[in-house]
C-alpha cells in the first residue's frame, strides 16, 4: 500500500484506527479494512445509496468520501443501527412490511430512513419519497420501503423516541 | 418415490399467511454476505482490461510491463482460456464474450485482465498492457444491421429458418415465423384495419449489485467459486467446460445475491476470475464496476416492430400480424421468437402470424431480463389494440374482453390452454374502483395486459429432521426476493408443523443434485413442488418410525396434522406421536429421517396480468408522472403474499421506468454514453406513486398447491400502459420507448404544428 495515511475514528461508537492510501474512498476503508461489509457498492458514483453511512450525523454516499476525511469524525454505519440485540424500529418494519426483496439496497435506505426520521419524526409520504429518492431499490418499487419508514416513524413517535 | 402434481383444493394453515421472512434480520443488520462481501486467505484483486472500440481486430496484446509490475500475480488474455468447447457453438459464443480472442465485438468487451496484491497495483498494470487495435466499420441500430451494406460482425453466420438458405453471411442469426389461420382472409374480413411501426430502445436489469465473485483453482484441478449468481449449477457446468475441470471438483456457492432480474443467469467475469486464480495460483476476488455493469453484462434487446391489425366493429380481432427484429448484442441469441411467441398470447385471434428477425449488432451479448422479450411485443400490440378501439368507438377493456384467450384457446405458440386467469384479470379491472377515479387536468389512463410462460425444469431438494424436531430444507434455487420463506412455508404446511421450526438453506452445488437456473419465474413453483414431495417422502418415514415405535403395522399410521395417528379400534389406546416425539428417537428406531426429491417440474402454469395506469402529461416540459397504478395478475396460488405484491410492484416498477426514461444511448463512434446510474435513470422513490396490487388465484392443475410463477409478467403490460395512459391524456399517440420528456414534448410540438 502506497500514500498510506493512519486514520483515527470512531465508528458506531468504536475507537477505530485504520491505514488507507489517500485516494481510497471510506466505503472501500470502511468494507476492505473495518470489515464492515454491510456498506455496500453499487455505483462508485454517488448515484444509488447504497454505501450510505452518517458522518458526524450528516447522511453521505461513502463511496464520494475520501476514507482520510474520517479523521476526527463519527462513522454510524448500518452495523450501528441495532441496539445490542434490540433491533431498531426501522429494521423492525422493514422485515415486518416485507421492505427488501434481494436487500442489498437495504443498509443504505435504514441509514437514510433513520437520518430523516431524526429531523422530521413526522414525515408525510411525499416528504418520504424525497428524502429517499437518493436510494435505488430495483426490486420493490417503493411501495413497501414507504410503508416501512411510515411505521417505523409512528412506532417512534408513539415510543417518544428519536 | 412417484409423486402426483395434480392440483388438489385444500385449507392451508400456513400458505397464504404472512410470515416473517428467515434472512430478514442478516439483510437489516448488514450481516448477509453478498458476491463482493466474501475474502479469502491471499486473496487477489481482479480487475479487466476492456475495448473502447465497438468492433476492431486485435492485432497484438504486449502484457511484458504488467507482468513485470510488482505485485502483479497474473496477466491473462484469451491464451489462458484455450478453446475446449468441442465445436458446441452457444459455448464457444460464451467464452468470446467473456474474452475476446482476436476481434472486440462491442465497446467493453474483455481484452486481458490481472490479478495483483491490491486494487491500485491491479489498476496500474492494466494501463501497462499495450494492445494493438484495427479499428473495423461498426453497427450498433437493429434496423441498420439488417441492411444489405451493414458492416458484418461473423464472417460466418447465414440466417437460419429461410429457404432457401442464404450463401452470403449476415447480421440475421434466424428467422421465426408462428401464427395460424388465413391472415389474408382475416383482413378482407376486417372494418377496419391499423398499422403501426414501433421502436424500444435498449435497457438493463438494473441490479444494484454489480457481479462479483471470489475465485480460487488450485494445481490439482480443485476449485471453488464463490459468486453472486441465479444458477450456480448452471455456472459450474459452464465454468467447467469452458476451464477444462471436472464438474464435481468445482464447488460454487452462490451468495446472497443483490438482484438479478435475469441478468445474472449468464457468466462473464467468472471464467476469467477462476483462469486468474489457476494462473496465480491464489484466489481471486474479481468484482464488476457499475460501468462494467452497462456495459460488458448482458442488457435486454432494442427492437423494431411492425404491428398490422384488423377487426369488426363489433370489436373481434379478425387477423393480426407482427414482425419484429430483436438485437442480440454481438451474439446470435432466441431473443425474437420469444417476441414471436409471447406477441399475440393474451388473445383468441382466429388468423394471426408473427415473424421474428435475431440481429446481431456491436453491442454486448443480449441476456435474459425478467420476461425476455415479451414487453417489446405488448407494447407494439397493446398499443394497436388501443388504436383498434378507437377507431371502431369501443372501449379498450371490452375490446380486450371481446378477443380474451380462454381455456381452450390455441395459444399462438402451438399448444391449447388449460384454465388461465387472462379473462379474470380484466374483468377484476373493469370492476375495479381506479377505473372510476376522476382524472385531472393533463391526465389519462390506460389499461393494458402482459402473457409470460414460467418454466419448470430441474429441480432437487433435501429435508433433513433433526432430533428436536426442526427441520433444514436445502434447496437449489437462489433466494432473490423472499423465497426462503415460500419453501419453508410449503414444509411445514406438508408436514404440519410451524414455519418457525423450518430453516431453508441454499445448497452448494457439493450438497445438492444438480438445480436448473432460477428464471422463468420457476423457483416458488418448481422448488415448491419438490419441498412438497420431499416432504411426503419424509411423512412415510416418519410413519414407519411411529409403527415401530408402536410396534404395528404401517398400514395403520396415519400422518394428521404434524402427528402420526394410528387407526383401528385395536390402536385405540395408542396415544398419537407427534414430529418431534418420533425425531427425538431417530437414533433407535433407524437413523435419521429424511426426505428428497428430484424432479423434473413439468407444468408450469402461464401467467396473465392486466394494469391500470394513470400519468400527469406536462405539456411544457413532455415529462410524464405515473399518478396511480394497479397491477392485477393470477398468481395460481399466493405462498406469502407479501412477496407475490412485491413481485408484482417491482415488476410494475421496472416497466414504467423502461416506459418513461431508461435507455442504452450510444455514440456515432458506437460507443455507450450513459454507463451510470446518474445518466441511466431508473425510477427513484418520487417518481412512483403506491402501487395498488390485486392478487387473483386461479390455481394451476398441474401444481398441488396451484402455484403459477408471478416473478416475471407484470414487467410486460407498463409500456402498452403507459402509452395507452399518455395517449388519452395528450391525444399524442407514443410508438418509441421509452417515452422520455424530450420525445413526448417533440411529438406534443409535432401535434401543434399538424
Amino acid at each position: 500500500m502506497s500514500n498510506a495515511t493512519l486514520v483515527s475514528t470512531v465508528v458506531n461508537g468504536d475507537a477505530v484506527q485504520f491505514a488507507c492510501p489517500t485516494d481510497e474512498s471510506l466505503m472501500s476503508a470502511l468494507r476492505d479494512r473495518v470489515g464492515l461489509t454491510g456498506v455496500k457498492e453499487g455505483c462508485g458514483t454517488g448515484d444509488c445509496g447504497a454505501c450510505s453511512v452518517t458522518l458526524d450525523g450528516q447522511l453521505v454516499c461513502s463511496c464520494l468520501v475520501l476514507g482520510v476525511e474520517a479523521e476526527g469524525k463519527e462513522v454510524e454505519t448500518v452495523e450501528g443501527l441495532a441496539n445490542g440485540d434490540q433491533l431498531h424500529p426501522l429494521q423492525e418494519k422493514f422485515i415486518e412490511h416485507a421492505a427488501l426483496q434481494c436487500g442489498i439496497c437495504t443498509p443504505g435506505f435504514l441509514v437514510a430512513a433513520k437520518a430523516l426520521l431524526k429531523r422530521n419524526p413526522n414525515p408525510n409520504e411525499t416528504e418520504i419519497r424525497y428524502a429517499l429518492a437518493g436510494n435505488l431499490c430495483r426490486c420493490t418499487g417503493y411501495d413497501k420501503i414507504v410503508r416501512a419508514v411510515q411505521a417505523a416513524a409512528k412506532d417512534m413517535r408513539n415510543k417518544g423516541r428519536r | 418415490m412417484a409423486h402426483d402434481n395434480r392440483y388438489v383444493e385444500k385449507d392451508y394453515k400456513v400458505v397464504g399467511s404472512r410470515v416473517k421472512r428467515p434472512d430478514g434480520v442478516d439483510k437489516v443488520t448488514g450481516k448477509a454476505r453478498y458476491g463482493a462481501d466474501a475474502s479469502a486467505p491471499g486473496g487477489l484483486v481482479g480487475r479487466v482490461l476492456r475495448s473502447p472500440h465497438p468492433h476492431a481486430q486485435i492485432v497484438k496484446i504486449n502484457t511484458a510491463k504488467a507482468e513485470k509490475l510488482k505485485g502483479v500475480k497474473a496477466v491473462i488474455t484469451s491464451a489462458d482460456l484455450p478453446d475446449l468447447t468441442n465445436g458446441d457453438q452457444g459455448m464457444a459464443h460464451i467464452l468470446e464474450n467473456c474474452m475476446a480472442r482476436g476481434r472486440a465485438l462491442y465497446d467493453g468487451h474483455a481484452v486481458a485482465a490481472v490479478a495483483a496484491i491490491d486494487e491500485q497495483t491491479a489498476a496500474k498494470a492494466l494501463k501497462l498492457i499495450d494492445v494493438k487495435y484495427k479499428k473495423l466499420p461498426h453497427v450498433t441500430d437493429v434496423d441498420e444491421a439488417m441492411k444489405p451494406d451493414a458492416p458484418v460482425l461473423h464472417a460466418k453466420m447465414f440466417t437460419r429458418g429461410v429457404d432457401p438458405a442464404p450463401t452470403k453471411a449476415s447480421n440475421i442469426s434466424a428467422r421465426t415465423q408462428m401464427g395460424y389461420g388465413d391472415v389474408d382472409a382475416g383482413f378482407a374480413e376486417a372494418d377496419v384495419i391499423v398499422e403501426r411501426t414501433y421502436k424500444t430502445e435498449q435497457t438493463h436489469q438494473g441490479y444494484i449489485e454489480p457481479h462479483a465473485c471470489l475465485a480460487s483453482v488450485n494445481p490439482d484441478g480443485t476449485a471453488e467459486l464463490w459468486v453472486t449468481t441465479q444458477g450456480h449449477f448452471t455456472f459450474r457446468n459452464v465454468c467447467s467446460t469452458l476451464l477444462g475441470l471436472d464438474i464435481a471438483k468445482l464447488k460454487v456457492t452462490s451468495s446472497e445475491i443483490g438482484g438479478g432480474f435475469g441478468g445474472k443467469t449468464h457468466v462473464w467475469a467468472e471464467p476469467v476470475a477462476l483462469a486468474l486464480s489457476r494462473k496465480a495460483n491464489r484466489p481471486v476476488k474479481l468484482v464488476m464496476s457499475r460501468e462494467e455493469v452497462f456495459r460488458a453484462s448482458g442488457p435486454t434487446s432494442s427492437t423494431s416492430i411492425d404491428v398490422k391489425m384488423g377487426a369488426k366493429k363489433d370489436g373481434t380481432i379478425t387477423a393480426a400480424v407482427a414482425e419484429m427484429r430483436y438485437q442480440g448484442g454481438a451474439f446470435p441469441g432466441t431473443w425474437a421468437m420469444l417476441g414471436c411467441m409471447t406477441a399475440f398470447a393474451c388473445y383468441d385471434i382466429k388468423n394471426n402470424k408473427t415473424i421474428g428477425w435475431d440481429v446481431v449488432v456491436n453491442r454486448p451479448k443480449v441476456a435474459a431480463y425478467r420476461a425476455p422479450s415479451a414487453p417489446m411485443a405488448a407494447f407494439a400490440v397493446e398499443s394497436t389494440i388501443d388504436l383498434v378501439a378507437k377507431e371502431i368507438g369501443k372501449s379498450p377493456i371490452d375490446v380486450r374482453l371481446k378477443n380474451v384467450a380462454r381455456e381452450g384457446t390455441q395459444a399462438p405458440y402451438g399448444p391449447t390452454y388449460g384454465p388461465i386467469g387472462i379473462e379474470n384479470t380484466l374483468e377484476a379491472v373493469k370492476a375495479h374502483p381506479h377505473m372510476r377515479a376522476k382524472l385531472k387536468k393533463n391526465q389519462g389512463r390506460g389499461i393494458a395486459c402482459g402473457f409470460w410462460f414460467n418454466i419448470g425444469g430441474q429441480t432437487c431438494v433435501d429435508l433433513n429432521i433433526g432430533a428436536d424436531g426442526t427441520v433444514n430444507l436445502s434447496v437449489g434455487t437462489v433466494d432473490v426476493g423472499g423465497a426462503r420463506s415460500s419453501m419453508a412455508m410449503i414444509a411445514a404446511e406438508e408436514l404440519g408443523i410451524s414455519y418457525e421450526d423450518v430453516k431453508t438453506n441454499i445448497g452448494d452445488t457439493a450438497s445438492l443434485g444438480h438445480n436448473d437456473t432460477t428464471e422463468g419465474s420457476r423457483g416458488t413453483f418448481s422448488s415448491g413442488m419438490a419441498t412438497i414431495f420431499a416432504a411426503r417422502d419424509a411423512i412415510q418415514v416418519l410413519k414407519q418410525r411411529a409403527a415401530k415405535m408402536w410396534g404395528i403395522p404401517v398400514e395403520d399410521v396415519e400422518w394428521q396434522d404434524g402427528e402420526a395417528v394410528a387407526i383401528g379400534k385395536m390402536h385405540d389406546n395408542l396415544p398419537a406421536l407427534s414430529l418431534k416425539e418420533i425425531a427425538a428417537k431417530a437414533g433407535r428406531t433407524g437413523g435419521p429421517i429424511a426426505g428428497h426429491n428430484e424432479v423434473v417440474a413439468d407444468g408450469a402454469g402461464m401467467g396473465f396480468a392486466s394494469h391500470i395506469c394513470d400519468v400527469e402529461v406536462d405539456p411544457e416540459t413532455g415529462r410524464s408522472q405515473i399518478v396511480r397504478y394497479t397491477v392485477v395478475q393470477d398468481a395460481g396460488k399466493a405462498i406469502h403474499p407479501d412477496y407475490v405484491e412485491g413481485q408484482f410492484q417491482g415488476a410494475a416498477a421496472q416497466g414504467i421506468g423502461w416506459a418513461l426514461n431508461e435507455e442504452y444511448i450510444y455514440g456515432d463512434d458506437g460507443r455507450l454514453q450513459n454507463p451510470g446510474f446518474l445518466d441511466y435513470r431508473i425510477p427513484v422513490c418520487s417518481d412512483m406513486p403506491f402501487i395498488d396490487t390485486k392478487i387473483l388465484e386461479v390455481p394451476n392443475p398441474n401444481h398441488p398447491y396451484g402455484i403459477r410463477g408471478v416473478g416475471e409478467t407484470s414487467i410486460v403490460p407498463p409500456l402498452g400502459a403507459v402509452g395507452n395512459a399518455i395517449a388519452n391524456a395528450t391525444g399524442v399517440r407514443m410508438t418509441h420507448a421509452p417515452m422520455s420528456p424530450p420525445r413526448v414534448l417533440a411529438a406534443l410540438d409535432a401535434q401543434d404544428a399538424g
